[in-house]
This record gives structure tokens, sequence and C-alpha cells, in this order.
């Protein structure tokens, strides 16, 4: 079982939904990502996301905008980013981790070099954000064939004819984009995020897992109890961007309050 | 405005894209799922309008009245003798409504919004001159529209931010990154992912995820259709060299597209150099980029050795933007066409040079294709003959020359 699976059927075992965390890798600085992921961790994250700078983030909000520019003002490169992934294998052996990014950073030195290198330092699956199912010609065999989860996004514009192509080779879980927009901006209605869930999981058995807009854990409890993965992103970037270096303790705190949040949640899909 | 599958006309350099929307291996759709089920309904949409009779006369008739097409192709003759070599027609491309090129692309563009059913238009700009081209559109066609500009363009392109807005446009100032054509397009698609459901996005370039290479090619190609009638009437036969300047590559490609089975016809796009190749503030992706993914197609880019994006440098906000069109990297693989680098300093020369000889003003981005032809004129005989596309009028470049010269006005 791969540490993804492992953990959504821990999470599922618990009735609750996995708690999943992103960060931009770098922010404020490469040195400090270590801290901030362990305080995820620490905090009650299931999965973590390390976000890979890019200069042009076409899909997201302001938030982790700000953040991609400043790891790249700091002088993260994509070897700092496998250094961050290889010393959280190394702190966290059971951890899943699943590098988030755009196209042209991932295959810049070819996608193999960058399957072969995410597998070495024990990256468990790859979102990348603007390679969609038909132009997914190169990245996704290489990750298959080094032992990485290829994690595809669903999307409200994803309709009925689209999804078999979006779910053929998909792995690890399927991430629901919850609003057509960018990250951290708007917040999708618990009635079409429902709906959508409950349409995805008739179509596929992985892991069915929400994000974009979350922001607190009034919305993770409410979104826990209907999808198996809570994504939260841009409300722990904003955490980062106001405390900067020293942003490892009030991470940890809010990412408890989310983790609370799904547990509670849990209780009630119970009772 | 065809496109067939190249293994089926395996003679001709014109096929392209092919179904996945490649140029060789570049092009494609690289887009967010999001955007993903909107390009396969605009590629769709794209080709029942070409299969469409009555887009085509839409099209043309708007072309004819308002637009002002065909626009003339011009003998410069007091240039043609300065340079004493071969003769030098312009495609006065810069007579369209809104002066300049971009126009052709945006009613092709609006004419498919409308068959969308979509009620709201954005639009990218650098210089300005597709924004105005947009706002020009959208308002004969009553349609609310947003322009996202680079707020380092927007403070040196102001006659043009003025016009939009006069148009009725909402010009956005994105203050993102190097704030100019790049984060412009950023924005832009950030705002169609969030308005699917009513936008249409028109791209001033031939860059973006297929189909939009394809189709602002054919919408431009007019140029080159136009060009050729011309001078074959002119002068009964083809002309020897083509040259235009290229940035994303419309007006160029536009020029090029029709003639590139013509083996005796070369061409010559001329990039911005900026301060230099060397200097490494320019904007020339393939003197000085290397393929990658950007903006929705892979082609050349400035770009580092983690495929972080590298800002461009010119002088000509038009061309200041660190990719290019896929079908010119294609062709510039294939060696169809060279690409030579101009720098700034070439440019306003150029510019210059043509408002004192012929009585025209150029766009900045113009000027770099008259540096091309200053240099290359010379070398070839009086009989020959060059095209060179006048893409742009230079009214919006007035104060970026007064600036270089250390004159206020």
């Amino acid at each position: 079982m791969t540490r993804l699976a492992d953990s959504f059927a821990r999470s599922r075992a618990e009735g609750r939904a996995a708690l999943i965390a992103f960060v931009t890798g770098g922010d404020p600085t490469p040195a400090a990502t270590g801290a901030i992921l362990d305080a995820l961790v620490e905090g009650g994250a299931d999965v973590i996301e390390l976000g890979m700078p890019f200069t042009d983030p076409m899909a997201d909000g302001p938030a982790i905008q700000r953040a991609n520019l400043r790891a790249l003002a700091a002088g993260t490169t994509t070897n700092d980013l496998l250094a961050i992934a290889t010393a959280f294998r190394v702190r966290h052996p059971q951890v899943p981790l699943v590098l988030m990014g755009y196209a042209n950073p991932m295959v810049r030195r070819g996608a193999e070099w960058f399957a072969a290198e995410a597998a070495r330092a024990g990256v468990d699956g790859v979102i990348c954000v603007d390679i969609p199912p038909e132009a997914d010609g190169a990245l996704g065999p290489a990750l298959r064939a080094a032992g990485i989860d290829l994690i595809r996004l669903a999307t409200p514009t994803t309709d009925a004819a689209r999804l078999p192509a979006v779910l053929d080779g998909a792995s690890g879980f399927l991430y629901y984009v919850s609003v057509a927009g960018i990250t951290g901006t708007q917040q999708a209605g618990q009635a079409s995020i429902e709906t959508a869930v409950a349409r995805f999981k008739a179509a596929t058995d992985l892991p069915v897992a929400v994000g974009f807009g979350v922001r607190g854990p009034e919305q993770a409890e409410a979104i826990g109890r209907v999808a198996d993965g809570v994504v939260v992103g841009s409300a722990i970037v904003d955490l980062i961007a106001e405390h900067g270096a020293q942003a490892a303790g009030p991470v940890r705190e809010f990412i408890s309050t989310l983790s609370a949040a799904v547990k509670r949640a849990a209780k009630e899909k119970a009772a | 405005m065809t496109a067939s599958n190249p293994s089926i006309r395996p003679n001709t350099l014109r096929s392209g894209p092919d179904e996945s929307g490649h140029f060789g291996p570049y092009g494609g759709r690289y887009v967010s799922e999001t955007l993903m089920p909107l390009i396969l309904d605009l590629e769709r949409e794209y080709r029942a309008a070409q299969a469409d009779p009555a887009f085509k006369a839409e099209f043309d008739d708007l072309m004819t009245h308002y637009v002002g097409r065909p626009s003339p192709l011009y003998f410069a003759e007091r240039l043609t003798e300065h340079l004493g070599g071969a003769k030098i027609y312009l495609k006065r491309e810069e007579l369209n409504h809104t002066g300049a090129h971009k126009i052709n692309n945006c009613i092709g563009q609006i004419l498919l919004a409308r068959r969308m059913g979509k009620t709201r238009i954005i639009a990218e700009t650098g210089a300005g001159s597709h924004g105005v081209a947009t706002a020009t559109v959208a308002a004969r066609f009553g349609l609310p529209c947003t322009i996202f500009m680079g707020a380092v363009d927007v403070e040196r392109q102001q006659p043009n931010v003025f016009r939009m807005k006069l148009l009725g446009a909402e010009v956005v100032p994105v203050t993102s990154g190097a704030q100019t054509l790049k984060d412009a397009l950023n924005e832009a698609l950030r705002d169609w992912v969030a308005n699917v459901h009513d936008t249409f996005y028109i791209i001033g370039t031939v860059a973006g995820p297929h189909p939009y290479p394809e189709l602002v090619r054919d919408f431009q190609s007019i140029i080159g259709q136009e060009a050729r009638e011309q001078i074959l009437a002119a002068e009964g036969r083809l002309p020897d060299l083509l040259v235009a300047a290229v940035g994303g590559g419309s007006n160029a490609i536009g020029l090029f597209h029709p003639f590139l089975d013509d083996a005796s016809v070369k061409m010559i796009g001329a990039e911005a150099a900026g301060y230099g190749i060397d200097s490494g503030k320019h904007a020339s992706s393939l003197a000085g980029g290397s393929p990658g993914v950007l903006h929705g197609n892979r082609t050349y880019l400035l770009q580092d050795d983690d495929g972080q994006i590298t800002e461009a440098h010119s002088i000509s906000a038009g061309l200041d933007y660190p990719g290019i069109g896929p079908e010119h990297s294609w062709l510039h693989d294939i060696g169809r066409v060279e690409y030579q680098p101009v720098t700034d300093d070439e440019a306003v020369a150029s510019f210059q040079l043509l408002a004192k000889l012929e009585g025209i003003i150029p766009a900045l981005e113009t000027a770099h294709a008259l540096a091309v032809v200053e240099k290359v004129a010379p070398t070839m005989a009086r009989d020959q003959i060059i095209i060179i596309n006048l893409s742009g009028r230079g009214d919006k470049d007035i104060p970026t020359i007064a600036k270089a010269q250390g004159v206020t006005i």
C-alpha cells in the first residue's frame, strides 16, 4: 500500500476526512520550510502538499502568488524543493508528501529526470495544474514508471463527458477544485460540493478531496462530512505571510483547529 | 481558413497544427482543467464557423466596411532610393481602423464570441494596440469589456489607455511580476477561469492554448493573402523577401503564412533584442531562449535552468514578452523563416528614418522590422522585391521616443 492510500485508509477507518495542508516550498525561505512542514504534521495534517514556486502561477490567487514570489525572491530552486522533500521524508517516514505546481519547472530537465528525482526524495504524488489529461504524454507516464501517483484535478466544469478522461491514469486521490476560479478567493456552496462529490464517487474508487476556498474550521467541518479529504492552502499561506520565519507556531495552532473540525465532522456522521 | 492533417498533405508547410494543436513539438493545450472544456468548445465552434459561409461573409463585410480593407501595398520609393538596393513595399496595416493589424483578429474572435453566446469580453494588452482593437469591437458589438494591462505598460502607453477608456472598456493595471505583457496575460487567464460561463477571452497573438494560435493566424492571414495579390498586380511576380516584427508573432505569421509554400520567398522575423542579446536584457526568445511551457503552449521561452520565466526587455511594449507563438518556434527550427534580433537603438533609428523619408510614423514594434530591412535591402539587387509588414502606426509611441531623446512634451 502506498503512503497516500494508507493515509486515506486510516482516516476512513476513523470515519473522518483526511486533512490535506498546502504550503509553498521556500516560503519565506528554503531553510524555514522544514519547521513549517513539521508544524503541519504536529497540528494534525494527514497529507502534505508542497507547492513548487513558479514565476507565473496562473491558477493562483493573490495569497499564493505572493508566496511564490517570496519563495523565488529567497532564491528557492528546484534542488531546494527536492532537498526539503528529502529531509521531510527522513523526519516523517509515514506522512504522504505531494508536490504541486506548474508544468514548466516540472518538465524543464525532462519529465523522467523530475520523476526520478521526486521518487528519490520520497515524494508520493504530483499535482500539475496546467497539464490536462489530453496533454499528458510525458509527465504522467514518467511519474507512473517511477511509482509516483499522478493526482488529477476535477472542477465544476468537468462534466460527465470529460470525467472519464480525467480519471484515466489518475491515482492517489481525485482533487476537486470546488470553484471555477483561482485559489483562495471564492467559496463554493455546500450543496454544489455535495452534488459534485457524489458524482465523482459514483465514477471512481479513488478518495475525493475538496479544495479551493476552504478558509477555516467551519468549512473544513462541513466538507469533512461529505468528502474523503479537505484541502487547505491560502489560509495557511496567509499565516506564513504574516509571521514569516516564526510561522511554525501559529500554523500548528491553526492546523489543530482544522484537525479538530474534521474529527467533529466524523462524530456528527456517526451520530 | 482550413486546417488539414499534415499526413495527407506532406508537401505543404501550411497544414499545421495537427489535431492536438501542435506545430512539430510546439503548441498544444496546457491549461487548467477548469478551462479545458471551454477550450474544446471554442475549437468545435471555430470548426463550425469555418464551415459556415455566413460567418465568412460577415467577417469579409466587416473587413471591408469597418476595418477599411484591403490595406494598400505601397511602394516606398524614397526608402528604396536611400537604401540603394531591393525595391521596398510597405503593407500598410497601420491604415486599418484602430491603426494596427490587431483589429483583423479581433473582428474574427468577437464573431466567435457572439456565436458561442458569450456576453463579456476580456483581453490582455502590451502596447495597447490589441487592447484598443478589442475595446473597439466590444463597443461595436455592445459587449462589456475588461482589458488587463501591466502597470508599467499603462504608464508608458497612456494615449492607448485613454483610448480604451473612451471606447467604454475597463482597463485593469496589473501589478504582479514585472507588470508587463506576461503578467497581463496571467491576470486575464485568472479572470477567465473565474468567469468561464459568460466570458470570451480575445487573445491578441498567435500564442496560448490550441486553437488560439491557429485561429489568430487564420484571421491575420488576410494580410498575406492581399499582399500576394497586390504584388502580383504591381510587379507580376512574387516578392523575394518578407520582413515583419515578431513579439508573439501575429502580424508576421499573417504576412508569412500564405507564402510559406513559395520556396523562392525568403522570410525574416525581427525579434526585439532590447539592449542586446549579450546584455541579458532582451525579448528574443528564439535567439536567447529555449523550449518550455507557458500560457497554454509549448514554445521558445526566456527561462532559467529551473524553468522560471525570466523578464523580457524591449523599448517596445508590444514585443516585451518572454515567449513567441508556437508556429514561429517550428518555422525557426525547420529553417523556413530566419529570425534576427534588433536592438532598441536600432529600432528607434529606423522609426525616425521612416518618418523622415516616407512621412509615415511606424509603431516601435514595426520599427524593428524596418531595421532588418535597412540591413538587408542594400545587399540585394535593385530588381529584387521586399515586402515589409507596416503592422501599426506610431502615434502611441511618441511619448516613449520623446523620452528616449530627452524631450519633454
